[in-house]
C-alpha cells in the first residue's frame, strides 16, 4: 500500500513540475508577475511529492517488504540496517529516483536564496529546471518504476551487490549527484539569459555560487569515489580511467572552465558567450554520464543492467533539452560580444589559456572514452583505449596548465607587467625548484624528469597561492572569503599534484605467495604472515589473514586483510588491510589460496597517496569559502525591464 | 555568424553517433559464437557433485541451452515458457546454473518444476565466460551438428520461441526426430 502510495506521489510529482515548467516560462515570457507565486508553489509541491515518493521506497527497504520487485532485487533481510538503506539508490531506479529528489532540492534552494533577484529572471530558472525535472519524472515512471510489485513476493531478497556495502560508497553516489544535478542550476540560468537576451556581470554573480557549490559536491563525491575504489577494490590503483569514472570527471573539468570563466564575466564582463557554453556543456555533461552509463552504450561489468529503450529515452531528452539550449545559443550569442579588450598579457588571457586547457582535456578524455563505441559503429574492431593513453592525453594538456597559474595568479587584470611580478615569481620558482631538488635526491631518490617536474609544480603553485593573501595581510589589506577560497583551492591543487607525483613515481608493489609464519620484504618494512583464519561476518562468510609489518625490528602496524564471500550474491570481495599514514600507506590485500595453506598476497607502499584524496578535499573547501562572499548576499536592484518584487506582490 | 552554429553542429553529430550505437546494442545483437563451434564444457550436476554433466553428451542433436540463477527474477518469469518447452519435448534443454547457491537451485527446481534434462552448476562463471554470457538468462540454440544457431538474450516467452527459434529448429529438420 505504502508503495502504491509512493508511486501516486510520483505521479503527481510529475504534474507539478510541468505546472512548473508552465508558469515557470510562460508566465516569464509573457509578463505576468502574478504566475511567479504559483510557479513558487509547484515548486513546493514537487519537492514534498519527490520526497514522498523517495520516503516510500526507503520504507520498503527498511521493512524488507520483498512484494515490491526493486527491493527484492537489491535488498536481504540480513543485509545490515544502513546498507537497506543505502540499497534505495543501490541500482538504476532507485537512483533515478535520487536524481529527482536532488534536483528538487536544488530548486527549493534556488527559491530560498533569489529573494533578491528579479522575479521574471528567476521565474524563468526554475521554468527550465522544470522541464528538466519533467524529463527525469516520466523517464522513471516510464521506463524504470521501481514502485513495481512482484507477485508472488520472493521470500528473500538477491541482496545489494557486495561492492556496494561500504560506507563511503553508500554515500557516494547522493554527493556525486548533488554536483551532477546542481549543474542544472548553471544551465538553467545561462537558458534564461539567453531567453531575455541579457547577461551582464550581475547575471554572473547571481550563477557563480550556484556553479561553484555543484561543482564543490562534485569534487567531493569523485574524490570519495576514487578513495573507496582504492581500498575496496584490492588493487591498490586510485583512478582507472574507467567509463563511469570519465562520465563524472568529464562535467568536473568543464565546471572548473565555467567556475573560472565566470570570473571573468563577472570582474570585466567578458568571455559572456563562452560562459553560457560552459553552463550548457557542464549539464550536457552530466546527462550524458547518466546517458553512458545506463544505456550500454559502453562495454562495461554493469552491461546487464542497460536496457535500449532507457537509452534511448535519455539519448531523446539530452538531444531536446542541450538541442533547445544550444539553438538559443546559435541565436543569441551574437548579442552577448564585448568590445571590451585585453592585453596577450593579462589575467584575462590566462584565465582564456586555463580554459582552452581544461576543455582540451575534456574533449581528449570524451574521445578516450567514445573511441570504441566509434569503432564499432563503424564496424570496425572493437578496441579498448587504456589507461596508459588517458594518462599521457590528460598530461599534455594538464601539465602547462598547472605552471600556467603560477604567472596567472599573479598577473593584473586587463594588461599585466612582469616587472611588478618579476621579483615574486623568481623567489617563487627559486624555491619551488630548491624543494624539488631535495625531494628528488635527497628524500626519495631520482626516479625521472617527469616526477622532477611534477614536484617544481607542486612547490610553485603552492608557493603562488600563498603570496596574495599574505601580501594583502602584510599591508594591511582586507581579505574578501572570494581571494581566501581561491588561495585555498588552489593549495589544494598543489597538494593533489604533489601525492600524484610521488605515488605514480616511488611506489612499490609486490605479487608474492606466503605461508603463515614466512616474512616478506617491501621498501624496507618485513610484512610477516602470522595466520590465516575464518571469520563470521552479518551476511558474509571469509577469510582473514593476520600480518605484522615491522621496521628495523620494531613493530609497525597489524593488518587483517579479508577475503569475503558474501553469503547470498556468493561473489568474492576482497578487503585490503590498510596501515594509513601522512607519509605512506601500506596495503595488503589477499589473493587467492595457493594450497598448503599458503595464498597470494599484494603488498604495497603508497608514499603520500592520502594527500590526493586530502588535495581534493582542500580543493573543495576553498570553493565552500568563496561561496561565502558577502557580495554575493547583497542585495542587488533590479534591472530594467524586470518586474521589481514589490510590484509582484501588488498584483 | 557561422560560429555560433558550431556547438549545436557538433552536438547533433554526436547524437546522430549515439542513436547509431543504441541501435547497434540491440538485444539481437548476434553473438560472435553464432555458425562457430559450441564451446564444450563439463561441470558438476546441480542435483549431485559427483555426477558430470558435459554437453558432449548431447551432440548430434539439437539443444537448448538456458543460463538461469535462483537470484535471476527475469528466470522466475521465463520458467513457465521453458517448461511448456520442456512438455512438449521439442528440444531438450540444458540448464546452465550460474553462480548460485546449489541448495537453493536444488530448491527452486523443486518447486516450481525442473524443465532440464540435465544442468550444470557454474559455480565460478567460467563456463558463463567461454559462452560470452552478458547476464541471465540467455539462451543458445544449439544445431545438430554442434554449432550455435542462435542466442536469445533476457526472459524466454511462447512469441520469442515460435518466431526465432521454432522456424531454426525446423530448418536442422529437428521436430521429426
Amino acid at each position: 500500500m505504502i508503495i502504491e502510495l509512493g508511486h501516486f506521489a510520483l505521479i503527481l510529482a510529475l504534474c507539478l513540475t510541468l505546472a512548473q515548467a508552465f508558469f515557470g516560462l510562460i508566465g516569464a515570457a509573457t509578463r505576468r508577475p502574478h504566475w511567479f507565486a504559483v510557479t513558487q508553489r509547484a515548486v513546493a509541491g514537487q519537492f514534498v511529492m519527490t520526497a514522498c515518493a523517495f520516503a516510500s521506497l526507503a520504507y520498503a527497504f527498511y521493512v524488507n517488504d520483498f512484494s515490491v520487485l526493486y527491493v527484492a532485487q537489491n535488498s536481504n533481510s540480513q543485509l545490515p540496517t544502513f546498507y537497506r538503506f543505502a540499497a534505495v539508490w543501490g541500482a538504476h531506479e532507485g537512483s533515478l529516483l535520487l536524481w529527482l529528489l536532488v534536483l528538487s532540492i536544488w530548486t527549493v534552494a534556488v527559491t530560498a536564496f533569489s529573494r533578491n533577484q528579479p522575479d521574471i529572471m528567476i521565474s524563468r530558472v526554475l521554468g527550465v529546471l522544470g522541464v528538466v525535472s519533467v524529463g527525469f519524472a516520466l523517464f522513471i515512471l516510464l521506463t524504470s518504476s521501481p514502485f513495481e510489485r512482484l507477485w508472488p513476493a520472493a521470500a528473500d531478497g538477491r541482496d545489494l551487490n557486495p561492492v556496494l556495502q561500504d560506507p563511503a560508497l553508500a554515500i557516494h553516489p547522493p554527493i556525486l549527484y548533488t554536483g551532477y544535478v546542481g549543474f542544472s542550476v548553471a544551465f538553467a540560468f545561462a537558458v534564461a539569459a539567453m531567453l531575455e537576451g541579457k547577461l551582464d556581470s550581475v547575471w554572473a554573480r547571481w550563477v557563480r555560487p550556484w556553479a561553484t557549490m555543484a561543482w564543490l559536491f562534485l569534487t567531493v563525491g569523485i574524490a570519495l569515489g576514487s578513495w573507496w575504489a582504492y581500498y575496496e577494490l584490492g588493487w591498490g590503483g586510485w583512478w582507472f580511467w574507467d567509463s563511469v569514472e570519465n562520465a563524472s570527471f568529464m562535467p568536473w573539468l568543464i565546471g572548473t572552465a565555467l567556475i573560472h570563466s565566470l570570473a571573468v564575466t563577472e570582474k570585466r564582463g567578458l568571455f559572456k558567450s563562452w560562459t553560457l557554453l560552459l553552463a550548457i556543456t557542464a549539464f550536457s555533461l552530466s546527462l550524458l554520464g547518466t546517458f553512458l552509463v545506463r544505456s550500454g552504450i559502453i562495454e562495461s561489468v554493469h552491461a546487464f543492467a542497460s536496457d535500449p529503450s532507457r537509452g534511448l529515452f535519455i539519448l531523446v531528452f539530452m538531444g531536446t533539452c542541450v538541442g533547445v539550449a544550444l539553438g538559443l545559443y546559435a541565436w543569441r550569442a551574437p548579442l552577448f560580444r564585448s568590445n571590451v579588450g585585453f592585453a596577450v598579457i593579462s589575467r584575462e588571457s590566462f584565465l582564456l589559456m586555463n580554459n582552452v586547457l581544461l576543455v582540451a582535456a575534456t574533449f581528449l578524455i570524451l574521445f578516450g572514452t567514445l573511441y570504441p563505441v566509434f569503432l564499432d559503429a563503424m564496424k570496425l574492431n572493437k578496441l579498448s583505449v587504456g589507461a596508459p593513453w588517458f594518462t599521457v592525453a590528460f598530461l599534455i594538456p594538464m601539465l602547462p596548465m598547472v605552471f600556467m597559474m603560477v604567472p596567472g595568479m599573479h598577473a593584473d587584470w586587463k594588461r599585466a607587467t612582469f616587472s611588478r611580478t618579476k621579483t615574486t615569481l623568481l623567489a617563487v620558482t627559486a624555491v619551488a625548484v630548491l624543494a624539488a631538488l631535495l625531494l628528488s635526491f635527497v628524500a626519495y631518490g631520482w626516479h625521472s624528469i617527469l616526477a622532477f617536474v611534477g614536484f617544481v609544480a607542486a612547490f610553485a603553485v603552492a608557493l603562488s597561492a600563498l603570496v596574495d593573501p599574505v601580501n594583502r595581510l602584510r599591508k594591511g589589506h582586507s581579505l574578501s572569503a572570494s581571494v581566501v577560497g581561491m588561495s585555498i583551492a588552489h593549495f589544494g591543487l598543489a597538494i593533489f599534484v604533489l601525492g600524484v607525483t610521488t605515488v605514480e613515481s616511488y611506489h612499490i608493489e609486490s605479487d608474492l605467495s606466503l605461508r603463515p609464519g614466512q616474512t616478506a620484504q617491501l621498501a624496507g618494512y618485513d610484512f610477516k604472515m602470522v595466520s590465516v583464519r575464518d571469520v563470521v561476518g552479518p551476511n558474509y562468510d571469509a577469510v582473514e589473514s593476520e600480518v605484522v609489518i615491522s621496521r628495523n625490528g620494531k613493530q609497525v602496524t597489524v593488518l587483517h586483510p579479508q577475503k569475503r564471500t558474501y553469503r547470498v550474491q556468493t561473489s568474492p570481495l576482497t578487503e585490503a588491510g590498510i596501515d594509513a599514514g601522512w607519509g605512506r600507506d601500506l596495503f595488503v590485500a589477499m589473493g587467492e589460496p595457493l594450497g598448503d595453506g599458503a595464498w597470494s598476497l599484494r603488498l604495497q607502499y603508497k608514499p603520500l597517496i592520502r594527500c590526493i584524496w586530502l588535495g581534493a578535499l582542500v580543493i573543495a573547501l576553498g570553493g565552500l569559502v568563496s561561496v561565502t562572499d558577502r557580495r554575493y548576499r547583497q542585495r542587488v536592484t533590479a534591472d530594467t525591464g524586470a518586474v521589481s518584487p514589490a510590484a509582484a506582490e501588488t498584483l | 555568424m557561422w560560429r555560433y552554429l558550431i556547438p549545436i553542429g557538433l552536438f547533433a553529430a554526436l547524437v546522430t553517433f549515439f542513436y547509431v550505437g543504441i541501435d547497434r546494442d540491440k538485444q539481437t545483437l548476434p553473438s560472435p559464437l553464432i555458425g562457430k563451434p559450441a564451446p564444450q564444457f563439463q561441470l558438476p550436476s546441480v542435483d549431485d557433485p559427483t555426477k558430470l554433466v558435459s554437453n558432449s553428451d548431447f551432440a548430434g542433436k539439437p539443444y537448448l541451452l538456458n543460463v538461469w540463477a535462483t537470484w535471476c527474477v527475469e528466470c522466475r518469469h521465463e520458467h513457465k515458457t521453458l517448461l511448456e518447452i520442456a512438455r512438449r519435448g521439442e528440444v531438450p534443454i540444458v540448464g546452465l546454473d550460474w553462480r548460485d547457491d546449489r541448495a537453493q537451485a536444488q530448491q527452486w527446481l523443486q518447486q516450481l518444476g525442473n524443465p532440464y534434462t540435465a544442468t550444470a552448476f557454474d559455480d565460478e562463471g567460467r563456463v558463463a565466460i567461454d559462452w560470452g554470457v552478458y547476464g541471465a538468462p540467455e539462451t543458445f540454440l544449439i544445431g545438430a551438428d554442434g554449432k550455435v544457431l542462435f542466442k536469445h538474450i533476457s526472459a524466454m516467452t511462447p512469441e520469442v520461441w515460435e518466431r526465432d527459434f521454432l522456424p531454426l529448429l525446423g530448418r536442422t529438420g529437428a521436430r521429426t526426430e
